[in-house]
């Protein structure tokens, strides 16, 4: 019974990391396109990022002399594996997570700064002074984002406390969504909620205006400035799977909905439409938290970044908390 | 497989070494919605280990000498030098001028060069630079 299931889960891990891996790289290539449109450009096929990694697997994978060899090697199949590991908790397809139980939702937000963790050490043991200092960047874009994210996490678990069940648990949180259990004022706490999820996924991302620690036009590339070759291309693949990760958990916490029994539709046929329109919600998420941002505004400096996050951010973030606390203490229904 | 993919995707890293900025202008035109060099995978990086294309301009001045040599040699292999504009080629106005080390070709001639000629050169020359080194850059891959 136990080796069964460590077989189907070491399977399912298998299938699901093939998952992230080709649609992280597909939705890399997409934002491109979409962001070289917007510029008036012709822009590279869709297919550029694998074409890519493809390139960086063949090319010398260069250590510096100076370098902590072991960690330096390791920090990008860290990030890539914690990267992947994120997309076995969190709900996907329509499916329910591999791996879950009570406390997972805590356990996403801790999964998140791991990718991050790694590839701090990765930068201070490439002994490169533009890497110390990304690392530095990405340390303090890391304290800054981290605040508003546990807030939108918390308000969202505190609100639904109010149901009976396991709050803590993504499935729990995934088939209750937070629009059918508000008033009035707890829809204006879950839009400014789901306002600020969106800001704080460039942050969480390190894309434009918050990718200071990899701002390659000022620190040359900043945490990966020292990486080539191989684990330049894990690093890359790890950057397509986490923006596919957090698309992926802003439509389980706001947009948990499926299309097929709106369609009538069951068995196979509602599997794949369930399927799709999740893509569909991934992609739009990608769009507005990502493509359209990245596009639109320039770099910030990091002191904008920590004032735009520790100010601006969690005062969205928290008075959409106290809107939904209101929200329980007044009552007032919308549907 | 491994071949078809530096076809499409060249990532280039830009050297100045003592150009009048000429030449590095006409690089970024070629990046720029009109000519579009995004649409051939070819981008621009900030750090030459990323690098497959190293884009060359400028006659070597003394001071840049050993600067110059020590990226070319943190830059992975396989790659490729493509020296963009007259100075980068025979020294160009400053031709036997008192501070210059010598055209690149020279001073590390263990590298494969591709030249782009001109004062500065169009981007379209450039482009087809770029388009001469993916093929060899293939045939390398293929043996």
């Amino acid at each position: 019974m136990t080796g069964e299931f460590i077989f189907w889960l070491v399977v399912k891990s298998v299938i699901i990391a093939g998952i992230a891996i080709f649609f992280g790289l597909l939705y890399k290539g997409i934002d491109r396109k979409i962001v070289a449109h917007m510029q008036g450009r012709v822009g590279p096929p869709i297919r550029q990022p694998f074409l890519d990694v493809i390139k960086l697997m063949s090319k010398e994978n260069i250590v510096p002399k100076h370098a902590i060899k072991w960690l330096f090697n390791a920090a990008p199949l860290i990030c890539l594996a914690s990267s992947i590991m994120l997309l076995l908790y969190i709900p996907i397809g329509g499916f329910d997570a591999i791996l879950e139980g009570h406390g997972d939702l805590i356990l996403i937000l801790y999964l998140f700064a791991i990718p991050s963790i790694a590839m701090v050490a990765g930068g201070f043991a490439s002994s490169s002074p533009y890497a110390a200092i990304g690392a530095q960047r990405e340390v303090v874009t890391m304290i800054s984002y981290e605040l508003p994210l546990a807030v939108v996490i918390i308000a969202i678990a505190w609100k639904l406390s109010g149901i009976e069940g396991d709050v803590f648990s993504m499935a729990f949180i995934a088939s209750h969504p937070i629009w059918q259990n508000v008033g009035i004022l707890g829809l204006i706490g879950a839009i400014m909620l789901l306002i600020s999820m969106v800001v704080v996924a460039p942050g969480e991302l390190a894309k434009i205006p918050f990718d200071v620690a990899e701002a390659e036009t000022e620190i040359a590339g900043g945490l990966t400035v020292e990486y080539s070759g191989r684990n330049l291309a894990m690093l890359y693949i790890a950057d397509g799977v986490k923006i596919f990760a957090f698309a992926s958990l802003v439509v389980a916490l706001f947009f948990p909905y499926g299309i097929a029994s709106l369609l009538s539709l069951n068995g196979v046929a509602s599997i794949i439409a369930d399927f799709l329109f999740f893509l569909l919600k991934v992609f739009l998420v990608m769009f507005f938290a990502v493509t359209l941002i990245r596009a639109g505004v320039a770099r910030f400096r990091i002191t904008q970044v920590v004032t735009a996050y520790w100010v601006t951010i969690t005062l969205i973030a928290l008075l959409g908390l106290v809107l939904l606390m209101w929200d329980t203490h007044f009552n007032v229904r919308w549907l | 497989m491994i071949p078809k993919a530096f076809k499409r995707s060249l990532w280039v890293f830009h050297i100045n070494s003592g150009s009048c900025n000429g030449c590095d202008i006409e690089i970024i035109a070629a990046l720029t919605p009109r000519y579009d060099a995004e649409r051939f995978g070819i981008k621009l990086v900030g750090s030459p280990r990323h690098a497959d294309v190293i884009a060359f301009t400028g006659p070597v001045t003394n001071d840049m000498k050993d600067k110059v040599i020590r990226i070319i040699e943190q830059t992975p292999d396989p790659k490729v030098i493509v020296v963009v504009g007259s100075c980068g080629i025979g020294g160009g106005v400053f031709h036997e001028s008192y501070h210059l080390a010598g055209p690149i070709d020279k001073l590390y001639p263990n590298a494969k060069y591709f030249y782009v000629p001109g004062c500065p050169p169009r981007p379209e020359a450039i482009i087809q630079a770029f388009a001469k080194a993916w093929e060899w850059l293939e045939e390398v891959e293929k043996k």
